[in-house]
Parts: C-alpha cells; sequence; structure tokens
C-alpha cells in the first residue's frame, strides 16, 4: 500500500506574543513547526506501515516555499520513507480551493492508495483543504479522525470520526482520504539516526512544470482562487482596565467581590 | 569559521530539546529523589538512539557526530544531569574503547548492541585507592589457560547498576607502573560469574545515576576479550577520558543554562521591593554575565567537538573546555539559587539540583587539578 | 442572476442546532441589505417539525430534502444535495455553522461547484460602498491563531459561501408562532450515494457541557498546576447561576481537564457576561477565544501576562489563595443579603 500523508509546516503560534504597544504580532523568532494534526497523521501512517510490515511505503508531502524543507526532513527524521515539496511561484497566493487543486494534482503525480492530512493547520485554521483535495480526487473522505485502524480485507479503512455529541466509526474503501485530529495519534520523536539519514536523502521538488498536465494555470495562485482577501488588521485591544497589585488575598478578594457586586453578577 | 550550526544539526538540537523537555524534565526531580534512573525512560532514548549518536552505521550506530553527541549531553543535562552522565559513560567512555581499539569481531560482538540500543554499557578504571592517580590500581589480571582471571574492586563505575557490558582496566604486568602494565577486557557484567555489585553509592549529586563499587572475585574471562594490545591499557584509558572530558563539558553547559533559564524565569515574577526582581540592575547585569560565560563554555566545547570530528587530537581542547565549563556549571548554578533566595534552595525548583549536579563536573573524567595538568604541560612542553 | 442566501441547517438527531437560528439571525440581516429572502435549509430524515423552529427563529422559508440516507451525517449524501440544490436554485450565498459537520460538507460542496468558501466567520456583512464589490458578502475571519482578521471576498464566482463560527452571532429573538412556505425538494441522492459505511454511532457517555452557553466561567490555565487545581475554581463557579469552569489549552492537553471545556481557537469561542481568568497568561489563542467576554477578571502572578493587559480587573497574586477567598467573601456577601 502508498500511503501519502500531507503535511504543512507552520509558525509555532503558541510561541507567537503581541507588541503591546502597536498591537501587532511579532513574527521574529517564531520557531517553524510541523502542524500538529499533521504530525498525528503520519503517526498513524507509520503505525499502519509497521503493522502491515509488507512493503508498505510512507511518503510525505508538503506545499510551500522552499524553507518548509526542513519539515519535510523532519518527517523523513521520524520514519517516513520519502518526501516531496510541492513548490513554485506559480502556486503563491493560493486559496485553499487553489492548494487543493495543486496538492491533489501533485499526489495523481506520485500515486496512492491512502490520503491523510490534518484536520486543520493552527496559522490558517479553515480545515479545508483536506476535504477539497479529496472532492478533486473524487475520493471519499472522512475527516475528524479520532482513531482507525486497516480494515480486515486490506482494501478499507475503519475510522472513528467525531463530532461535537458523538463519534461515528465509519468504514470506507481504498483509496480514500483521511483527516487527522490532533488526538488521533501521539506523534513519535525523531530518531537520531534516521535524522541523519534525512539530510543524506533527496526531498524530491515537484514544480508547476512537473504538473502542467494535470493543472489548469487559471484555477491556481493568487489569480485562479475564488477567495480574495480585501483587507486584514489585527484585532482592536480593548480598553485598558485597572491592575491591582501588593494586595493580600483577603483583599484581593474584597476587590474582586466588590466589582461582582457593582456588575450585578451576584 | 562559522559559529552557526548547520540544518542537521538545528534540527538535531530540536530532537533533543523536545525529548529532554517532554520526557526527562516532569521526572528528574522524582528520580533524584528516589536515587534511581527509570528503565523506562532510559529504554526509551536507546530507542530513538541517544546510545549511539557518534557511531558508524555499519556497526549499528546512529552515524551522526561528536557535535551532535555533544548536544544531547547539553539538551539532557538542562533538565537533568543524571541523564547526561548516563549517556556520556556509554557513550564515551565504554563504546568509544571498543570503537578505537577493538577487532572487527569486537566491534560486531560487542559494540553493535551497545549503539543499536540494546545494550548498556560502563567503565571501570577508578579504584578506591585510585583516582587521579592511576597509578594506585590494585585490580589484577593473571594468565590462566586461555583466559585472565581478574581480582579487585572498581569505585564509582557509572551504569553498574544495569549495564551489561563493562571495560575494566586491571593489571596484568605489576613488575612495571600501571602506565606500562594495565590491560582493558571486555566483561559481561550481568553473566560473569564472580562479579558483585554494590548498591548504588550514596552520594550528594547526579542520584539518578547508577554509581556502584564493582567487585570482581576471580572472574574468568576469556583472551579474545582483551581490548587493544596486552598491557597498552592505559593508553585506552586516557583516550577514553579526553573524549568524555568533551561530554562533561556539555553537560556542564547544560546544567548552568537549564538553571539560569529556570531561574530567570522565576524573577520575571518574583517581586520584591515593589518590582520583579528582573527589574533590578544587578539582577540584570549578574544574568548578563552569567550568559556571557555559558556562551563561552559552548564555543570551547564545540570546539573540541569539531576537532574531534576532523580527527585532530583533542586532548588540550577538551581538557579547556571541561575545566571551563565546569567552573561555569558552578558558578551559575550557585547564582541561580542565589538569584531565587529561599526558593532557589528548596528542592521545589530544580536549581538546587542543578547545583548539587555541577559539583561533581569538577572532579570526575579528569579533576579541574588534572585538567589544569594536562594544559600546562601541553603549554610547558 | 444569483439571488437569496441560504442557511444550510445543522440537525443532529433530528433537532435542528443552536448555531442554525444564529445562521438565520445573520442572514436575515443580510438579506435585508440586498432585498432577498432567507431559505433554511433542511437535510434529514423525518425532519419536518424541524421546520417550526427556524420559522420561529426569523426564517421566511424552509426547503426540506427528506431522505432516509439523511438520517446520520455522512459526507457525500449530504454534499450531493446541498451540490444539486445549488445547481437548482442559484444561490447568492450559502452559509454553514463551522462545526465538525459544517466543516466537513461545505469545502467538499464548494470544491465541486467550483466556487469560494471562506471558513471560520466571525463577522458578515454586505459591502455598501461605491466600488465594484457593493453588495459583494464581506467575510471576517480570524487567522494566525486569532491574531490577525482578514476581510474576504468572493468576486467572481457564485454562490458566495461560508461557514460561521457558533456562538459568535447573536441569537435572534424567537417568535413564536411565527410561519412560512415549506418547499420540498428532490435532491436526487439515494443508498447508493453512501460511500462509507456507518459501523456504529458512539454516543457521548455523559451529555458534554457546553461552555458556550454559559452565563459565568471561571477558569483555570497553567497556574492551577494540575487536575486538583480545578476544584477551588468548580467551588467558585457554583456561586453563580449559570456558572462553569472552562480551561486553557494547557489544562487539555496536559490531561487536566477535558477537551470540552477548552477556550480559544482550538476550543470554543465564548463571551459570558464574567470571564475569571485564574492562572492564565493569556496566549492568543486562547484570547481569540474569550476578548469579546462583557467582563474580564485575571487573577496571575505575573503582572505583565497578556491576560492582565486584556482584563477589565488585574489581580495580581497567587489564584490558589485569591479564588478560595473570593468564594467564601462571595458567600458571606449573599448570607449578609439574606432577610
Amino acid at each position: 500500500m502508498k500511503i501519502l500523508v500531507c503535511i504543512k509546516q507552520v509558525p509555532d503560534t503558541a510561541e507567537v506574543k503581541l507588541d503591546p504597544k502597536t498591537n501587532t504580532l511579532i513574527r521574529d523568532g517564531v520557531p517553524s513547526i510541523i502542524n500538529r494534526d499533521d504530525k498525528s497523521g503520519l503517526e498513524a501512517a507509520l503505525q499502519i506501515r509497521e503493522k502491515l510490515n509488507d512493503g508498505t511505503t510512507v511518503s510525505v508531502v508538503s506545499m510551500g516555499p522552499p524553507q518548509a524543507d526542513v519539515a519535510l526532513r523532519e518527517a523523513l527524521a521520524m520514519g517516513a520513507d520519502d518526501a516531496y515539496l510541492v513548490s513554485g511561484r506559480e502556486f503563491g497566493g493560493s486559496d485553499t480551493y487553489a492548494t487543493a487543486t495543486i496538492i491533489a494534482a501533485a499526489l495523481k503525480e506520485i500515486g496512492f492508495d491512502l490520503v491523510i492530512t490534518g484536520r486543520q493547520a493552527i496559522d490558517g485554521d479553515t480545515a479545508q483543504v483536506g476535504p477539497q483535495i479529496a472532492e478533486q480526487l473524487h475520493i471519499p473522505q472522512v475527516s475528524y479522525a479520532e482513531d482507525l485502524k486497516l480494515g480486515e480485507d486490506g482494501k478499507s479503512i475503519i475510522v472513528k470520526r467525531q463530532f461535537e455529541d458523538k463519534a461515528h466509526v465509519l468504514k470506507v474503501q481504498l483509496p480514500c482520504l483521511i483527516t487527522a485530529i490532533q488526538e488521533l495519534r501521539e506523534p513519535r520523536y525523531m530518531n537520531v539516526g534516521k535524522l541523519v539519514d534525512a539530510y543524506n536523502s533527496e526531498v524530491k521538488v515537484i514544480g508547476f512544470d512537473d504538473l502542467k498536465d494535470k493543472l489548469n494555470p487559471d484555477w491556481i495562485g493568487i489569480k485562479g482562487s475564488p477567495t480574495n482577501v480585501v483587507k486584514s488588521f489585527t484585532k482592536q485591544a480593548r480598553a485598558a482596565g485597572e491592575v491591582l497589585t501588593d494586595l493580600t488575598p483577603e483583599q484581593a478578594a474584597d476587590a474582586i467581590v466588590a466589582k461582582l457586586v457593582e456588575r450585578h453578577l451576584i | 569559521m562559522d559559529f552557526t550550526l548547520d540544518k542537521p544539526h538545528q534540527l538535531m538540537e530540536t530532537l533533543f530539546r523536545n525529548f529532554a523537555e517532554t520526557e526527562i524534565a516532569p521526572i528528574a526531580k522524582d528520580m533524584d529523589e528516589a536515587e534511581q534512573y527509570d528503565m523506562e525512560l532510559l529504554q526509551k532514548m536507546q530507542r530513538y538512539g541517544f546510545f549511539g549518536i557518534p557511531y558508524s552505521k555499519e556497526y549499528g550506530g546512529q552515524g551522526a557526530d561528536e557535535l551532535a553527541y555533544t548536544q544531547c549531553m547539553e539538551e539532557v543535562s538542562k533538565v537533568d544531569g543524571s541523564t547526561g552522565i548516563t549517556i556520556s559513560v556509554h557513550t564515551s567512555l565504554c563504546c568509544s574503547c571498543i570503537n578505537s581499539y577493538g577487532t572487527e569481531e569486537q566491534k560486531q560482538k560487542f559494540l553493535r548492541p551497545l549503539v543499536d540500543g540494546s545494550k548498556i554499557g560502563c567503565f571501570g578504571l577508578t579504584e578506591p585507592g585510585a583516582g587521579s592517580d592511576v597509578q594506585g590500581a590494585q585490580t589484577v589480571a593473571v594468565e590462566d589457560g586461555d583466559d585472565y582471571v581478574i581480582t579487585g574492586s572498581k569505585i564509582f563505575t557509572t551504569n553498574s547498576g544495569f549495564a551489561d557490558t563493562c571495560v575494566v582496566f586491571a593489571l596484568t604486568d605489576r613488575s612495571v607502573p600501571a602506565s606500562k602494565g594495565l590491560t582493558a577486557f571486555i566483561v559481561d557484567l550481568k553473566e560473569m560469574p564472580g562479579i558483585d555489585i554494590s548498591d548504588n553509592i550514596e552520594r550528594m549529586g547526579i542520584r539518578a545515576a547508577s554509581n556502584c563499587i564493582v567487585s570482581y572475585d576471580n572472574v574468568r574471562v576469556p583472551k579474545d576479550r582483551i581490548l587493544g594490545k596486552l598491557n597498552g591499557g592505559f593508553k585506552i584509558a586516557m583516550n577514553a577520558l579526553n573524549n568524555g572530558r568533551i561530554g562533561i563539558a556539555a553537560q556542564s553547559v547544560g546544567l548552568a543554562q537549564g538553571a539560569l533559564d529556570n531561574a530567570i524565569e522565576y524573577a520575571k515574577e518574583r517581586k520584591q521591593f515593589g518590582k520583579p526582581i528582573t527589574k533590578f540592575q544587578n539582577t540584570q547585569f549578574q544574568i548578563a554575565e552569567m550568559q556571557t560565560k555559558i556562551e563561552a563554555a559552548r564555543m570551547m566545547v564545540r570546539r573540541a567537538a569539531v576537532a574531534a570530528d576532523n580527527g585532530e587530537n583533542i586532548a588540550v581542547k577538551a581538557a579547556e573546555a571541561k575545566l571551563f565549563a565546569s567552573d561555569v556549571a558552578n558558578q551559575v548554578t550557585r547564582y541561580a539559587v542565589q538569584m531565587m533566595g529561599g526558593y532557589g534552595y528548596c528542592r521545589e525548583y530544580p536549581v538546587e539540583r542543578a547545583m548539587r549536579d555541577a559539583k561533581i563536573t569538577e572532579i570526575y573524567e579528569g579533576t579541574s587539578e588534572v585538567m589544569k595538568m594536562i594544559i600546562s604541560g601541553a603549554k610547558l612542553k | 442572476m444569483s439571488k437569496d442566501i441560504y442557511v444550510i441547517a445543522e440537525q443532529r438527531d433530528g433537532v435542528v442546532q443552536k448555531v442554525t437560528m444564529e445562521l438565520i439571525g445573520i442572514a436575515n440581516e443580510l438579506a435585508q441589505d440586498l432585498g432577498q429572502e432567507v431559505y433554511a435549509v433542511l437535510l434529514g430524515d423525518k425532519i419536518e417539525d424541524q421546520a417550526k423552529e427556524c420559522f420561529e427563529y426569523g426564517a421566511k422559508h424552509v426547503i426540506l430534502i427528506d431522505n432516509p440516507v439523511l438520517k446520520e451525517y455522512t459526507t457525500e449524501p449530504y454534499a450531493k444535495a446541498v451540490y444539486n440544490l445549488i445547481k437548482a436554485k442559484d444561490p447568492n450565498i450559502v452559509l454553514f455553522g463551522a462545526s465538525s459537520i459544517g466543516r466537513d460538507i461545505a469545502p467538499r460542496v464548494a470544491g465541486r461547484v467550483h466556487t469560494g468558501l471562506t471558513a471560520d466567520c466571525t463577522g458578515l456583512a454586505i459591502d455598501k460602498s461605491d466600488t465594484e464589490d457593493k453588495g459583494l458578502l464581506r467575510m471576517t475571519r480570524p487567522a494566525f491563531g486569532g491574531n490577525i482578521m482578514a476581510t474576504i471576498l468572493i468576486r467572481k464566482y457564485r454562490p458566495q459561501m461560508a461557514t460561521v463560527r457558533p456562538g459568535v452571532m447573536p441569537l435572534p429573538k424567537r417568535n413564536p408562532g411565527a410561519t412560512g412556505t415549506i418547499e420540498k425538494f428532490d435532491a436526487g441522492i439515494s443508498e447508493a450515494d453512501m460511500n462509507v459505511e456507518i459501523l456504529e454511532v458512539v454516543q457521548n457517555e455523559e451529555k458534554p457541557v457546553d461552555i458556550t452557553n454559559a452565563k459565568v466561567l471561571i477558569s483555570g490555565g497553567r497556574g492551577v498546576g494540575g487536575p486538583e487545581g480545578y476544584e477551588p475554581l468548580r467551588e467558585l463557579a457554583k456561586e453563580f447561576n449559570g456558572g462553569e469552569v472552562s480551561s486553557s489549552r494547557i489544562g487539555v492537553d496536559s490531561g487536566w481537564i477535558e477537551k470540552a471545556r477548552q477556550v480559544g481557537q482550538t476550543g470554543k469561542t465564548v463571551r459570558p457576561d464574567l470571564y475569571m481568568a485564574c492562572g492564565i497568561s493569556g496566549a492568543i489563542q486562547h484570547l481569540a477565544g474569550m476578548e469579546d467576554s462583557e467582563y474580564i477578571i485575571a487573577i496571575n502572578k505575573d503582572e505583565s501576562c497578556p491576560m492582565m493587559q486584556l482584563a477589565d480587573l488585574g489581580v495580581v497574586g497567587d489564584l490558589k489563595k485569591v479564588v478560595p477567598a473570593v468564594t467564601e467573601k462571595i458567600r458571606a456577601y449573599k448570607k449578609s443579603q439574606e432577610v
């Protein structure tokens, strides 16, 4: 079986701080990481491969700038068999539809039986690319996977699909696309020896020219994106409140209760 | 000259740091209190390749280098000094002897399981009567047919409580000084009759590490277990210690940086005289001095590691790095406790542990005084 | 020309969900600006009775797609039904709730229709400028962990599609007895469209807490220190009507408290009357989920942390001491008010 895992390199938004003076993001020095949901999906793929132990391979695919190379090396260091970077000037500015169009073409080029993506990326938070890739590939999707295993027939996947109030246990035939949530699997660390190998192997770059037979150039990049960002801004800060220091716990509690009474909260 | 880490080493740092913060830091205090290393953690580190970092894949190692090994030592020691020494003794003392002096057969048989993560190694040189002065060694190995029979005892053998393989040094010619009559043997600590391992020696720091007295009572060791030449053990031991010192220097840097980072985190919240103590210039200046020293020590460690990777003679560079870094570790951890005041002294916070752990870096694998002998010896030659 | 606003109603076990009412509310505002109509689209099995809910919350029209394959939500039959409806009716705007259902079906449908879709919107408005964008739907959403807001248009494609975050749009006033038109639509779906097989439906054992409905949230972060650290917070929450305990991500990731209580970009968005942040430093993703709260109190040792900056009242101190003291004082106050 050939498993493709889509990963995205994202800024670690937990490390992003706001400049209190300008209320803008301080992006300098924010580390780049593999999106957490994607990493969980990669772990699930690696576990399937280890369980089958029949020559099944796990490939990782990432669309992004050349710097995303390090995310792919990290995936190799965790145990992925090979890595592909989908990268090109023509792809810049793509929205979710255009991104899915490009990735779907790349996945077709590579070939697959099972595609695993993360549910959503922590920088964009759309959760749209996975389902839109599945749509473009004309394969079934199961999103929000919190558990999965290979069906006994070897040709299907049994997925526990999470909803807010319940879960479905679904059986879906291969080929299909699964979107993983963070809870799906606890990802392993990189392995020292595999990290060494990761930098001795090649990350294959897939550019526009490699996909041009499979891609409609009018449907990709900023021009091919159905959505247009017209404005982006940082949220307005709330009016500054009052900060009380050097109080005993008793005094602090009195101050809080006084406000609660004043605002009719008790 | 390039002082930045290349991409593979940057990723190495991420690996070791993530692992240390997530897996080691949460249990380091408990291990210290229990004076026992967590075997599950040990096995996990073996699986991820922490016990064979600078060794060739040809022998089952990880195929990385000395620089990556020092990164590992620094990152794990930031959160736990005991983990540092556990990896260090295995890697730089035990494995390096077999890697440098073992025959092809010995490497396949003994080095492979050590560096592929199946077995743990230790190193038996120090004796109750022979520390810095190896000449005082008493442990002997007497030829008997196809075997040598070892009798004597070794103290402070790190990892001996759970190790499988030990490179032990014994006198095979008592008519000459130890430097000419010492031989290295590879022994199976768990299997060979006549070996007795004491309880963990009660210590001030690195308390989670295993550190015991190993007694040899007529232990029969086949001749094919001799490492290197008969009576050539002294050189093997010195070479191993040169290697080991880079690791200890890296451990020192980790202990210092971990303690300083912890103290700063605390100081940002701690208020005295109406403001966080980080707002006082005294605190700021002390932090600056401490960080500068740590940075200098780190550069010396990396210089020695890169020299080792380039195959240079590292004896002096390693001694300088260890002399300086271990001093920095003691200064910084002591200061970190001071900066935190009474809370720094409390076991609730990890800095007192780092301070206790730091002391040994000036003692083991050659005391600071021995380092000075090596450095001045080279200078005055 | 594309016309009207379609709200894809979300039903679970035959009951229309609150997010649908919120969508009807905002859709009505947009429709007024456009001079168009709002249609609630009900998909399910024997769910005609739910049309009443839609009417009472402001929908004038309901399109009913009633089919046994729609009993439990699965992607393909739902996506195909909505796709066929869009093809048949050519709506101007289609809105979904940004739930685990809406965020599954909407991208699939948008991909099939080949139109734009904006995820997880927190603001919707009609462009009233004098530019060629006039009359377009302005969709505003948070990105980058909630720090950057982006306004997005779909200029060249129709319908304009969006998923809308639950709990953000105000719930419209219910108008009991309101009615409207019901149109039954044959979406052309059948059992053959089921490309997944439901082996089992696992109901959550406990009824999950819905912190988005809470009037008061006592929220704990890293500072609570462990699972037992939430206990004093629970005690305090009990002193309020509609008080609940919530958490920042650290508490959930550390396994101290259940995921359903997580506030923030990857958790729930809340806007209670009172949000009391105890030992929460205020990572931006967390702030994104609670900064619209009516009144915010922060208790933290660190005076300089972002939550302190945000809060209406910040108290520098140890939550482990302050929180129990507040509980005691509230009890004393209540007692003093008894006659």
